[in-house]
């Protein structure tokens, strides 16, 4: 089997008649099964995605295929498909099958994406490495002994390992970018509000986006593309109209900020920062103005970032109680011991860690100084990037303080792996789309993703951007 | 337990401060935040979506029709609609609560301010103030008595559309508690927001109840009264609070803030809950929707829309001329007043009107414990009815006698149609009348003597012997007329 970077060129072999869908499938099919030591997948839908891909290429034979025919994509075990399994990675969603799909779900299929599995994260999407699943962590493919990161650490294995061309993923924090960076390839979140929540298993649902990763720029963006705009089943989305990246008009010289401090960081890997000087140096050789700006919020972001989100999931996950649905203690005896003891056994540490620190920082006497606080702080974040905005076209920094680190690295501290986000918390506080592009490697032989935030719905204008350093 | 007899003199020591919280049903065809129907008696669990049940990657739906229901309200109570409203989370674990949270509303009520009028004890109107009004869901029901070892919980209520009004604490008795409540219920009735049904859950309500000594500005320790299953039953439990409250300090001891509900058969409060076990909702900003802004041209197309309300038509009948006993029974109810309106949309005695509402028709309906809406005459029937009367062609007696009963047997028919056919036209042919009067006064020509002695009281006999004579078609008025005239000859 060929080793696809992008969906144009599987279509143009479809067409030329030297593959079809079934021969496709057949073969991500094999090479999944070849690589199931990487724990990418949780299910492998192999019947459905033969009984698709049979469609599939009779619809290409009579030229109705959609614009997704011959994407083979998996989806993140944090969105639902009707009438599928889906859990979170959590013990407290044991034996849940959804009754409903999600409506990027619904709209990758009607464009004909063959959906071929679900894949493995961290529970709820919670963490930087992928360990905090009940299936266990992922391998980065390009070093077994490494994490693939976290928390879509499936979704960013299988594309990079080449197990499916594309797959969704959800990206509370950097649950997109920071995996993306870590395996070598291309990871997307959207503007919030831009593409429905509706089918994802709710953490934070005023950060919660789901976005694909891909191994081409292009894919992002027609992936981006289909799953995009209004639907009545999310409130909180955008009414604004959906720009394709190919309409953008992109001026020749882009203005492009990165923050002073962070690069200046005593945190960041000094290899990390001497990649990102080398591609501020590219830009400005293409002609891009770049400059290092003053932003008064770093040290705020995490803290600010994790008390909202806190917040938010210790509510969200409210409704896995052992009552209506999912895991029930086998030891529950009243209404009581139904709560304690289900959730007691459902949710992993993790978990268990936010719920608390959320309804700590809800609980009254505490509102004010957390909550009420961390909200204030939030809307500074936000009129701050307004502002930078009002000047540059984007945001520029790495997308990791570092490369994938080891599976068995040990960290006492559960703190020390919230900065892990230090730089992908931004657009998520903010609701701006942001990309991590696979355009540098560590010495250590790592792939280093690189960062560009833009304004909010603006990605039409970040995609086109993004597609035109790929071709440089 | 303490003594709850409280004399007069120790109960004018004090003045009691009472609160009441409403939960208004709305009656949307479908739930706050999905397209779930809300039929009330439904089989358990048949109107449940996934969004209902709280599923994994739903997302709440916004149903307009409870904002207009709750501007709709606030417009009536005269409150302050408005602008910027947010919903938020109120969090707490419950078997019949599938998110493990509430939406409402916390620091942004579409309603602040506005009123509901009463009376006082003496008579007086009295405002009683509302603090509020909010939309939020329903929880799904838990019942406990029909299963012997489980709860078992329906949640078609789950999601249903809720109104909460909560008022000032300015009622002092339960009877004051009693109207307010009487009126509001009236209020969401003529607003059709809501069917206003306690048994069936639509209306519900919470009550506050604390005394202090008069005079003291401090409010004393309230207690919370909740699960009330009936008006009297709020007033009774008001009263009863009262008097265990001012016993309990009489007695040297101290309220303490508990929750209660009432036990009717036996006319006690009853200790639910100690405040110990009181919740910590943890309120904050509902993520998944985005704020509902209310703008002007909005609540004034609301206004435009709005039917005519209790208060309105009390007036305008003020205004007509008839008495307030009248006018407040007419309102009493919305279906009641609209086909009085439609009556009188027919014809200009607005008394006659009113008396065949309150008399003939009202008599029907109890008869048949039959509902307006199911009354078979239409309102320009009645109407014609009083025009008959008004004109002397058949008299009032025989319109709601025998012509009335005629008529609901034949609704199809017109009332003069029938008049003729039962041959119940009066005469007033005057002829024949002076027949039937010289007929009857000389039957009695001992009693004629008698009323020429002064005896005037006589003219009652000599009228029934016309009406008698003329199988009561005679015009009564045109008939005592005659009668008169030909007596003082």
């Amino acid at each position: 089997m060929k080793d696809y970077h992008k969906l144009s060129d599987i279509q143009a072999d479809l067409n030329a008649g030297s593959i079809n869908c079934v021969s496709l499938v057949e073969d991500y099919l094999k090479r999944i099964d070849e690589n199931q030591d990487l724990n990418a997948f949780v299910d492998v839908y192999a019947h459905d995605a033969r009984a698709r891909a049979t469609v599939i290429d009779a619809k290409i034979k009579h030229g109705t295929a959609g614009k997704l025919a011959g994407m083979v994509i998996g989806i993140k075990d944090n969105i639902v498909y009707k009438d599928h399994p889906v859990s979170a990675a959590s013990k407290i969603l044991d034996g849940f099958q959804s009754l409903f799909s999600a409506t990027v779900v619904e709209r990758l299929l009607e464009e004909d994406a063959i959906i071929i599995g679900r894949l493995n994260c961290d529970e709820f999407a919670m963490g930087s490495s992928n360990r905090f699943s009940k299936y266990g962590a992922v391998k980065n493919p390009l070093d077994k002994d490494r994490v693939a990161g976290g928390s879509s650490g499936g979704s960013a294995a299988a594309v990079s390992a080449g197990l499916c061309l594309a797959s969704l993923g959800s990206d509370t924090g950097g649950s997109i970018r920071q995996p993306a960076s870590f395996t070598g390839i291309y990871g997307f979140k959207p503007t919030y509000g831009r593409i429905s929540r509706h089918g994802l298993i709710a953490f934070a649902s005023s950060f919660d986006q789901i976005g694909p990763f891909a191994r081409s720029a292009e894919d992002i963006s027609t992936l981006y593309e289909v799953m995009a705009g209004p639907d009545n089943f999310d409130n909180t989305l955008s009414k604004q109209e959906v720009k394709k990246a190919s309409e953008a008009e992109l001026p020749k010289k882009l203005r492009i900020a990165y923050f002073k401090d962070a690069l200046e960081s005593e945190k960041l890997d000094p290899k990390v920062r001497e990649e990102s000087e080398r591609i501020i140096k590219e830009l400005e050789e293409q002609g891009h103005e770049v400059k290092g700006i003053d932003f008064p919020f770093l040290d705020t972001m995490v803290p600010v970032y994790y008390i909202l989100t806190t917040a938010e999931a210790s509510s969200n996950l409210a409704r896995y109680d052992g009552i209506h649905f999912g895991y029930r203690s086998e030891n529950a005896h009243d209404l009581e011991s139904t709560y304690k003891l289900s959730r007691t056994e459902g949710f992993g540490p993790e978990v268990k860690r936010r719920i608390l620190l959320g309804t700590f920082v809800l609980s009254s006497g505490y509102y004010d100084a957390y909550y009420g606080k961390a909200q204030k702080a939030r809307r500074l974040v936000q009129d701050k990037t307004n502002e930078i905005f009002e000047d540059f076209d984007l945001i520029f920094s790495p997308t990791t303080p570092h490369t994938a680190f080891r599976i068995d690295q040990v960290e006492s501290d559960p703190t020390q792996m919230y900065l892990e986000d230090i730089f992908t918390v931004h657009a998520n506080i903010t609701g701006c789309p942001s990309i991590s592009l696979p355009l540098a490697k560590h010495e250590n032989g790592l792939p280093l993703g690189m960062q560009f935030t833009a304004q909010r719905f603006k990605e039409a204008e970040l995609l086109a951007f993004a597609q035109t350093l790929v071709h440089n | 337990m303490a003594n709850t007899t409280v004399s007069p003199d120790i109960r004018a020591k004090y003045e009691p401060v009472i609160g009441i919280e409403i939960h208004v049903q709305l009656n949307s065809l479908s739930k706050a935040y999905s397209s779930d129907a809300t039929e009330y008696g439904a089989s358990p669990n048949t109107q449940i979506s996934p969004i209902t049940l709280g599923h994994p990657g739903t997302l709440p739906m916004f149903n307009e029709a409870v904002l207009e229901s709750a501007v709709k309200l606030g417009i009536a109570v005269q409150a302050t609609i408005r602008e910027h409203n947010e919903f938020a989370r109120k969090n707490y674990f419950y078997a019949d609560l599938p998110k493990g949270y509430q939406i409402t509303q916390d620091l942004t009520p579409i309603c602040n301010g506005g009123f509901i009028e009463i009376k006082d004890a003496e008579g007086k109107p009295k405002k009683i103030n509302l603090t509020r009004i909010h939309m939020e869901e329903d929880s799904g029901k838990s019942s406990h008595d029909i299963d012997p070892f489980h709860t078992l919980i329906d949640l078609n209520r789950a999601g249903v559309p809720l109104l909460e009004i909560v008022s000032e604490p300015e009622f002092r008795t339960g009877d004051e508690a009693y109207q307010y409540l009487t009126e509001m219920r009236r209020l969401v009735r003529y607003l059709e927001i809501s069917d206003g049904n306690m048994e069936e859950g639509s209306l519900r309500c919470d009550v506050n109840i604390s005394v202090r000594p008069v005079g003291q500005e401090k409010f004393g320790t309230k207690v919370e009264v909740k699960n009330l299953n009936s008006f009297r039953n709020v007033q009774k439990a008001i009263d009863y609070e009262i008097n265990r409250q001012i016993a309990l300090i009489e007695d040297g001891g101290t309220v303490v803030q508990q929750t209660f509900t009432f036990d009717a058969a036996r006319g006690k409060t009853q200790l639910l809950r100690d405040k110990e076990d009181a919740h910590d909702y943890r309120y904050f900003n509902e993520p998944d929707l985005q704020p509902v802004e209310v703008v002007e041209e909005y609540v004034n197309s609301v206004k435009a829309g709005l039917p005519p309300l209790p208060k309105e038509l009390f007036e305008k009948y003020r205004k007509l001329g008839l008495s307030e006993y009248d006018a407040a029974l007419l309102t009493d109810s919305k279906e009641i007043a609209l086909y009085y309106e439609a009556i009188i949309a027919h014809t200009n005695n607005y008394k006659a009107a009113a008396n065949w509402m309150m008399g003939s028709i009202k008599s029907y309906l109890n008869e048949k414990a039959a509902h307006i809406k199911d009354f078979p005459l239409k309102a320009e029937q009645i109407a014609e009815l009083i025009q008959l009367v008004d004109d002397s062609k058949v008299s009032n007696t025989a319109a709601n006698g025998d012509l009335f009963k005629a008529l609901l047997e034949n609704p199809e028919k017109s009332a003069a149609e029938l008049a003729e056919q039962m041959n119940l036209i009066q005469e007033s042919n005057t002829d024949e009348l002076q027949a039937w009067v010289n007929e009857a006064l000389a039957k009695y020509p001992d009693k004629v003597e008698e009323y020429k002695a002064g005896k005037k009281g006589l003219t009652g006999l000599f009228m029934g012997e016309v009406m008698k004579l003329s199988r009561g078609k005679a015009d009564p008025k045109l008939a005592s007329k005659l009668v008169q005239e030909t007596l003082e000859k």
